[in-house]
């Protein structure tokens, strides 16, 4: 069952200063479905566009950022709702309760002058008007036992919390209404690799209890292989390969994504990897055709001409590029 | 081994901060009496490794003398180097030992062309052959897989963040230093572009014999590309040896619990034990006794009260009760 | 220089302000380089019929000493510009020597300027330049006094130069400035000053302001040459002449439009020259120079 529907996005960020204007089509044409029930890693390097995506996902569109074509729609308890379109007041609704969003650097999002209490009484009521203290008082510290945070968090200030706690606090916002997807972007880039493996444990282990759908953005590989369902590749704003993870990693077939993960090493090995050469592109002034043509070693005169659409190869296999499509074919 | 074979011998060094308010001011040390030595004779990549505070980046500045210890030496070809003011010696100094800083976008001035910083280096530094200024650039450039004409006239913003890395990595090359410290130099870099710096840090020492203190969070490129490791936590250092030794047959807890949390990317990998995160972490640092002895398994009643001492284990120095003869005997006897 | 003229030329471009203040500010010149031409001797008096209202032959009029305004104005405006640059100028270089120093070189030598410059920002200007003026007794030139408000100017400016020097100080780029060999001069020089350079320029203007502001007070009360023809001394004379009274308004309008219109466009180049000078417009703007380029 589709909870979302990403239908062919394009999102670009547009701005003039002193004469020149730029245009950086940071999404560019990407389209994908989640289903409830799962986790999905959007994977990628910096400047690749995961973090746009997700803020078009929130509805979090405010200029340079601009949305210039494409849908993204909801389907929440039988409500659809199309974000591009949708109003003020319908996405307030939406977000939070629906929808909530777990940024990087989530310690900026806690007040560092209010009790972490407050800050989520100020949530609480800000979507809840009608809500007694009492209640939330019981809620909120119910919440937090469960996501295994001792409540004495509530009375300390954010400075008075490691990186980590703070983060697991933030986690606990966003769930505070069991939304119905939750969108984290590199929930654990700051973070130690100790306290990473908590705070990832803690998002696993909601998305087991609720049965919601989690959206990882990280460029981590390790991250997806470990925790997600299925994982989405994306490149200089378009999304290159997608499919389940042990699929993906077992026998990655885009370029970029074999690549990608050849490069990584590993502890108990010492043989040798090679990075990719060449660098990802500025995306104000993308390469024609295939986005990552000037790099593919196996790069043919097609690629720099036309762009590969992404095409189901296999059941839940999809791969935007000429070479992997054609051997596929011929396999099968 | 003697200091007069040893390049580098950090004997001792201690970092204390003072942190807190007007009422209520705490002593914590980033770096706790921590000694190593790096060999003169044979180049070597050695890596610190520990999360954030265990004190790498600390004894890393110290080395490079931005930090001042409070207490200890640092003795470079058995000098110590913590005294020095005169700027003849600093400059003989920096030949010898350069740095290369984790973000490559603020190791250069963004108003700034990158070539000056490369020509400023070779105006002020004798290089070890005879060449001409313009030679000196283009034979490291070339080392690090760029060209004067890709860098000509550049800014940082124009480069990504691989290729201002290995100019940072050039820049450092133009005095022909014996010692390179790189603080988490590839940690802001894409996946991509990675391993290529990486690899350009292990041919550095392999055919240019240039010794590494080599600083990072990542163990699986640390088990790359080193030769030695060692693992700090608070300000300690509770475990030193070759690679292969340390995080194969990981003998402190502490080495145990990072090799484990670490995300492999493979499909079958995946931890199955759920761990508990410790409340306040900051609180470790306070702590009498061992610092991880309030996460550890296999803690003993001595750990809690009294610092563990280094006892040499298979090819290692290991920080932790569970070697020392007579406890691993007491526990037995009490069992 | 080239730089230089696409600084100008990109703010007047772009920048609807800045449009307006260069304009203003390029008339005003001009306005001051006409004294060059006059054919009247600002000393002298009576050569025309006094207190005219502003004709095609005397475009502002005449005031009741018998002198015409427009050209009287020319050499106003030139003494008082003059007067504002050089005070601007002089109290610049001190504040730049005393920030850079004082931030980089931190421990005593930074708190022996720093206790040095807390002086100069607590003492009373206005008083004591009345003091001083008294004492001269109206015997101090324009360069006399365009010295001592420099000594009054700096100290504020040197706090903020300094602050920013002290962040920049702790920078990876400044590090990597000392492990290529660079002394300490040529880092401020090389590596700082080119973020200071907005606050540089937008206190030069703000002192320029200051400067010009002060020298109209001490004229307005008497306290300054009056011999000297300045905006302050033209409005002290119109005033002693009862200029408003006796219905000569022409003769106290023009140093008052003068000044105001001077004030407002330097205040608005101030405030586009820093949009414009910030860092992280500044590197917007190489990145969208270079897309240009390679399109």
């Amino acid at each position: 069952m589709n909870v979302l529907r990403i239908e062919n996005i394009q999102a670009y960020y547009q701005s003039t200063l002193y004469g020149i204007a730029r245009n950086v089509r940071a999404v560019d044409g990407v389209s994908l479905d989640l289903h409830a029930d799962e986790i999905y890693g959007i994977a990628g390097e910096s400047s690749c566009g995961k973090t746009t995506l997700i803020k078009v996902m929130f509805g979090a569109v405010e200029p340079p950022l601009t949305i210039v074509g494409g849908k993204v729609l909801y389907q929440l308890d039988g409500n659809h709702i199309d974000v591009t379109q949708a109003d003020a007041e319908t996405l307030r609704q939406l977000r939070w309760k629906q929808v909530s969003y777990i940024l990087q650097g989530s310690m900026s999002l806690l007040n560092p002058v209010r009790k972490i209490r407050k800050t989520f009484w100020d949530f609480t009521k800000a979507h809840e008007p009608t809500i007694e203290s009492a209640k939330f008082e019981a809620t909120t510290r119910g919440h937090l036992d469960r996501l295994g945070l001792p409540a004495e968090v509530l009375d300390s200030y954010p400075h008075q919390l490691s990186g980590g706690m703070k983060q697991r606090v933030a986690i606990a916002l966003a769930t505070i209404f069991q939304p119905k997807v939750i969108l984290a972007d590199e929930p654990t880039t700051a973070l130690d690799v100790v306290v990473q493996r908590g705070v990832l444990q803690l998002l696993r282990r909601i998305q087991q209890e609720t049965k919601n759908t989690l959206v990882i953005v990280t460029h981590d590989m390790g991250i997806h292989a470990n925790i997600a369902h299925r994982v989405g590749i994306m490149y200089a704003g378009r999304l290159v390969e997608e499919g389940r993870v042990r699929e993906i990693f077992g026998e990655p077939l885009h370029p970029y994504t074999r690549h990608l993960i050849q490069s990584l090493p590993a502890i108990g090995d010492k043989s040798e990897r090679q990075g990719i050469p060449g660098a990802p592109p500025n995306l104000a002034d993308p390469p024609p055709g295939c986005r990552f043509h000037p790099r593919c070693p196996y790069a043919k005169p097609i690629c720099s001409i036309e762009a590969p659409q992404l095409t189901t190869i296999a059941d839940g296999r999809r791969i935007a590029c000429f070479l992997a499509a054609k051997e596929n074919a011929n396999v099968s | 081994m003697s200091h007069d074979k040893a390049l580098l011998s950090i004997q001792n060094i201690t970092k204390i901060y003072s942190v807190g308010g007007l009422f209520s001011r705490e002593r914590i040390s980033a770096v706790a009496d921590v000694s190593l030595t790096m060999s003169a004779e044979e180049p070597e990549i050695l890596t610190l490794a520990g999360e954030s505070g265990s004190g790498k980046t600390t004894l890393a500045r110290m080395v490079l003398r931005l930090v001042e210890p409070t207490s200890g030496r640092i003795l470079y070809k058995g000098r110590n180097i913590i005294g020095i003011r005169n700027r003849k010696e600093q400059m003989e100094f920096m030949q010898d030992i350069q740095p290369i800083f984790q973000n490559p976008f603020e190791t250069f001035n963004p108003l700034k062309e990158l070539d000056r910083y490369l020509f400023e280096t070779a105006r002020n530094y004798r290089g070890r052959e005879e060449q001409s200024i313009d030679q000196r650039i283009e034979s490291v450039l070339n080392l690090v897989g760029l060209s004067m004409e890709e860098i000509r006239g550049r800014y940082p913003h124009e480069l990504s963040g691989g290729q201002l890395q290995r100019v940072s990595v050039a820049r450092a090359l133009i005095a022909s230093p014996l010692l390179l410290v790189a603080d988490e130099p590839v940690s802001m870099i894409d996946a991509s572009l990675r391993m290529s710096v990486v690899n350009l840090f292990k041919s550095l020492k392999d055919e240019h014999k240039v010794s590494i203190i080599y600083i990072t969070h990542d163990l699986a490129t640390a088990y790359y590309i080193s030769d030695r490791i060692a693992i700090m936590l608070r300000g300690h250092i509770v475990e030193i040896g070759p690679v292969r030794k340390v995080l194969v047959e990981a003998l402190h807890p502490y080495t145990r619990l990072l090799k484990e949390s670490i995300l492999q990317p493979h499909a079958e990998a995946s931890w199955d034990e759920e761990i508990t995160l410790s409340t306040m972490e900051a609180r470790e640092f306070t702590r009498l006794g061992c610092k991880f002895a309030g996460r550890c398994d296999s803690r003993l009643p001595i750990c809690e009260v009294s610092d563990p001492p280094i006892t040499h284990v298979d090819e290692r120095e290991v920080k932790c009760w569970l070697y020392v003869e007579q406890e691993k005997h007491r526990v037995v006897s009490s069992l | 220089m080239r730089s230089r003229m696409r600084v100008i030329s990109d703010l007047y471009r772009h920048d609807p302000r800045c449009r307006f203040a260069l304009s203003v500010i390029f008339i005003v010149v001009i306005f001051a380089l006409l004294s060059l031409v006059s054919p009247y001797d600002p000393g002298s008096s009576y050569y025309a019929p006094p207190s005219l209202p502003p004709s095609r032959e005397h475009p502002f009029g005449t005031n009741s000493r018998g002198q015409d305004i427009f050209w009287l104005m020319t050499f106003a405006v030139r003494n008082s510009l003059t007067f504002g640059i050089l005070t601007a100028f002089l109290s610049r270089i001190i504040a730049i020597f005393v920030g850079l120093t004082s931030g980089y070189k931190g421990g005593i030598v930074d708190r022996i300027m720093m206790v040095i410059n807390d002086s100069f920002v607590v003492l009373p200007v206005l008083p004591i330049l009345i003091l001083i003026n008294f004492i001269m007794r109206g015997q101090m030139g324009l360069m006399e006094l365009a010295m001592i408000m420099a000594l009054f100017g700096w100290a504020w400016d040197a706090r903020l130069i300094r602050s920013q020097v002290l962040s920049l100080k702790e920078r990876e780029f400044t590090f990597t400035s000392v492990f290529s060999g660079t002394n300490t001069a040529r880092i401020l020089l090389s590596e700082h000053l080119p973020f200071v350079t907005p606050i540089v320029l937008s206190t030069t203007i703000n002192n320029l302001l200051w400067a010009i502001g002060m020298e109209v007070t001490l004229a307005v009360l008497g306290l300054s040459n009056i011999g000297i023809p300045t905006i302050g001394t033209t409005i002290y004379w119109a005033n002693q002449h009862q200029a408003l009274i006796s219905g000569v308004w022409w003769w106290l309008a023009a140093p008052v439009a003068i000044s105001v219109l001077l004030f407002i466009a330097l205040y608005l180049l101030v405030v586009g020259l820093g949009t414009y000078l910030d860092p992280r417009t500044r590197i917007q703007r190489m990145k969208g120079a270079l897309s240009d380029e390679r399109a």
